[in-house]
This record gives C-alpha cells, sequence and structure tokens, in this order.
C-alpha cells in the first residue's frame, strides 16, 4: 500500500499536485491554516488508492510531499 | 514479525540530500523549487557536493545558498557566466554551474553568456526562463512572448518596438564552444523527468570535460503572469512551448569540435 506524507508547514496551497494526482486523493483544506497563512493540501484516501506515481511529489515545487510504497 | 518489516512501505520519493531543510522563499507554484530539487538531486546521484561550486545569478533564484548544500558565489547582475569562468580556471576539478534567469542571462549578461560558451568553458548553465523580470516586478525580457502584457509592455510586447523573444539555446547551440545545449519545462510529471535527465547529462558532460553545458528549463512566474500556479503551467504548455520547443539542441560526442 502506498501513501504520501504532506509537511503541511511548507505547503503554498498552490494546486499543482492536485492538478497531477489523477486519483483525485488530494484536496485543499480549507479550514485549516498553517504558519505560512495558506490552506494547505491533504490526502484523502479512504480506499487505499494510492498508487505511489510519484506525480505529485515530483510537480511539488516546495519539496513538501514524501511518498511511502 | 519479518513479513511485517519487509511489508512496511519504504519512502522512494523526498528531499534530496543537498536540498537543505529550509522552507523556498519562492511564490505559490513557482518552478524555482523544481528546478532547485533537480540540481540538488543531479548533485546527490554523482556524489559531487563537496566539490560542486555553484554561482547564482541575480534574480528570484539568488537565494541559491540558502538552499543547496554546497559552496555558492554571488555575481553580480549578468556576470554568472564570467565569474564561473574564472571559478572553473582555478579549480578545474570542482563542477561549476550557473543558475540564472532571463532578465539576468538574456539581456544584461548575454554578452559574458555568449562568449563563456564559445571559448567552450567548463561549465553548466542553468537558464530559467520564466518571460520576464521576476524579482523587480515582472517587466519585460528579451524572451517576453509577443503580445505578452508586463509592467513595461503594458500593451503587449510588439516586435516593432521591442523585437522578438530570443531563444537563446538555439542561439548558443551554433557556438563551436557549446558542448550539451537543450530546452526542457517543468510542467508536467513528463516535462520534469526530461529536465532532471537534460541537468543531469550536462553535469555528466561537465565531469567529463567535454566543454560548455547549457539548459534552459522554461519555468512559470504565477505572480508577474497574474495567474495561479495551474494556469500558470497551462501557459508554459500553451504559449511558451510551441515558441520555445523543447529538446536537445545539440550533443557534441568529442571534447572539441573536430
Ligand atoms: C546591475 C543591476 N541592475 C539591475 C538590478 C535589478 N534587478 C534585480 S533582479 C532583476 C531581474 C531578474 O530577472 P530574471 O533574471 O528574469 O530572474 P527572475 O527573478 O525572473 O527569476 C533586476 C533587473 C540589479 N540588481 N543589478
Ligand atoms: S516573482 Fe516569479 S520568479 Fe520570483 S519567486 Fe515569485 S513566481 Fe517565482
Amino acid at each position: 500500500m502506498a501513501y504520501v506524507k504532506i509537511n503541511k508547514d511548507r505547503c503554498k496551497g498552490c494546486g499543482l499536485c492536485i492538478q497531477n494526482c489523477k486519483l483525485a486523493l488530494l484536496v485543499i483544506v480549507e479550514d485549516e491554516l498553517n504558519v505560512l497563512g495558506y490552506h494547505p493540501v491533504g490526502f484523502v484516501d479512504g480506499e487505499g488508492e494510492c498508487k505511489g506515481c510519484k506525480f505529485c511529489a515530483e510537480t511539488c515545487p516546495d519539496c513538501a510531499i514524501e511518498v511511502y510504497k | 514479525m519479518t513479513t511485517e518489516a519487509k511489508d512496511k512501505p519504504k519512502k522512494v520519493y523526498g528531499r534530496p540530500e543537498s536540498l537543505k531543510d529550509v522552507g523556498f522563499h519562492f511564490c505559490p507554484g513557482c518552478n524555482h523549487g523544481n528546478v532547485h530539487k533537480m540540481v540538488a538531486e543531479a548533485i546527490d546521484e554523482f556524489g559531487v557536493r563537496e566539490k560542486t561550486i555553484g554561482v547564482a545569478g541575480v534574480g528570484c533564484g539568488v537565494f541559491l545558498y540558502n538552499y543547496i548544500d554546497i559552496d555558492v558565489l554571488e555575481a553580480p547582475h549578468g556576470r554568472a557566466c564570467a565569474e564561473a569562468t574564472g571559478v572553473s580556471r582555478v579549480h578545474p576539478d570542482h563542477v561549476v554551474f550557473t543558475y540564472q534567469g532571463d532578465g539576468d542571462l538574456a539581456a544584461i549578461g548575454i554578452a559574458e553568456t555568449i562568449h563563456a560558451a564559445n571559448r567552450g568553458e567548463h561549465i553548466t548553465v542553468l537558464f530559467v526562463n520564466n518571460t520576464v523580470y521576476g524579482m523587480t516586478g515582472g517587466q519585460m525580457a528579451p524572451t517576453t512572448l509577443l503580445g505578452q502584457k508586463t509592467t513595461t509592455s503594458p500593451y503587449g510586447r510588439e516586435f516593432m518596438g521591442e523585437g522578438y523573444p530570443i531563444k537563446m539555446a538555439e542561439m548558443l547551440a551554433t557556438l563551436e564552444g557549446t558542448a550539451f545545449v537543450a530546452r526542457v519545462a517543468c510542467n508536467t510529471p513528463k516535462n520534469i523527468m526530461a529536465a532532471k535527465r537534460a541537468i543531469k547529462k550536462a553535469f555528466k558532460m561537465q565531469i567529463d570535460k567535454m566543454g560548455f553545458t547549457f539548459v534552459e528549463i522554461l519555468s512559470a512566474c504565477p505572480t508577474n503572469w497574474g495567474m495561479d500556479a495551474v494556469t500558470a503551467n497551462k501557459r508554459v504548455e500553451e504559449e511558451m512551448i510551441p515558441y520555445f520547443p523543447l529538446g536537445i539542441l545539440k550533443e557534441r560526442t568529442t571534447a572539441d569540435y573536430l
């Protein structure tokens, strides 16, 4: 089973990971604010669908995503 | 118990070792972050952290020393290639690269860049082309696309007054001194993979003393383009790549042009 870990305080909510996750497992968490003042991205994978393709992490300009597989 | 340990997911992607654990100052969605990551990955891959020297130009990439765990020199605006020439001649056993924006490399620093390339200096030039002067507020750069509105071309760039966007990679590829010239982008995972390969290739060719290596990286500057990151990446695909085609423009197989 694969999953990603998001360093929420590094996330700037740019949304590039969301756009690149073909399984739509990443969402902006509107009711959360991080130290930088952005709404960070959260990983929602109830069904364990994540394949660990790394697309989200590769595109994250802030290196805020780690992928485990 | 052993099977459990075996099945435990392993980290397959994370921060490269050479990238310091500090947050970038870049705007949300700025591709400078992606390029920094790629440079750190290339340094890690070749295990050359202790003998790599970066030269940062002036622009949003100026804080290179804050982020990559190597020695970095600051060059006056546009002079990174001249400075890197000195560094690489004094330290021929080191890996020397410059990190420059389009305002830096293609405007004020175009002479230094062309001559360093023509002399075939053993340096790698990473050219982050985002079609504007990012740091100073989005003025027109030599690479600004026709029709593109910037703070100094409020009606859109026109070739009659401002000329055409300069294709640096094509121009440098014509020089005998250049060993490797490529143009890449970081708007999609696929393009990021190709960009990583090109940067690694450039470093490898420098390590092999093949001559001047140049990688132009098409990047988004969402802030000065007045767009969100996703739309800015789309603009790279739809407007930049058609004018600045991607690919390897030149790859020499011998150390000199003969
Ligand atoms: C000699 C000199 N002239 C002008 C400046 C002001 N200046 C600082 S950054 C910059 C433009 C940088 O743009 P670019 O190279 O495209 O990098 P970006 O910020 O887009 O990454 C300018 C003109 C300066 N620092 N030094
Ligand atoms: S101004 Fe542009 S180039 Fe500079 S950090 Fe912001 S998005 Fe990046």
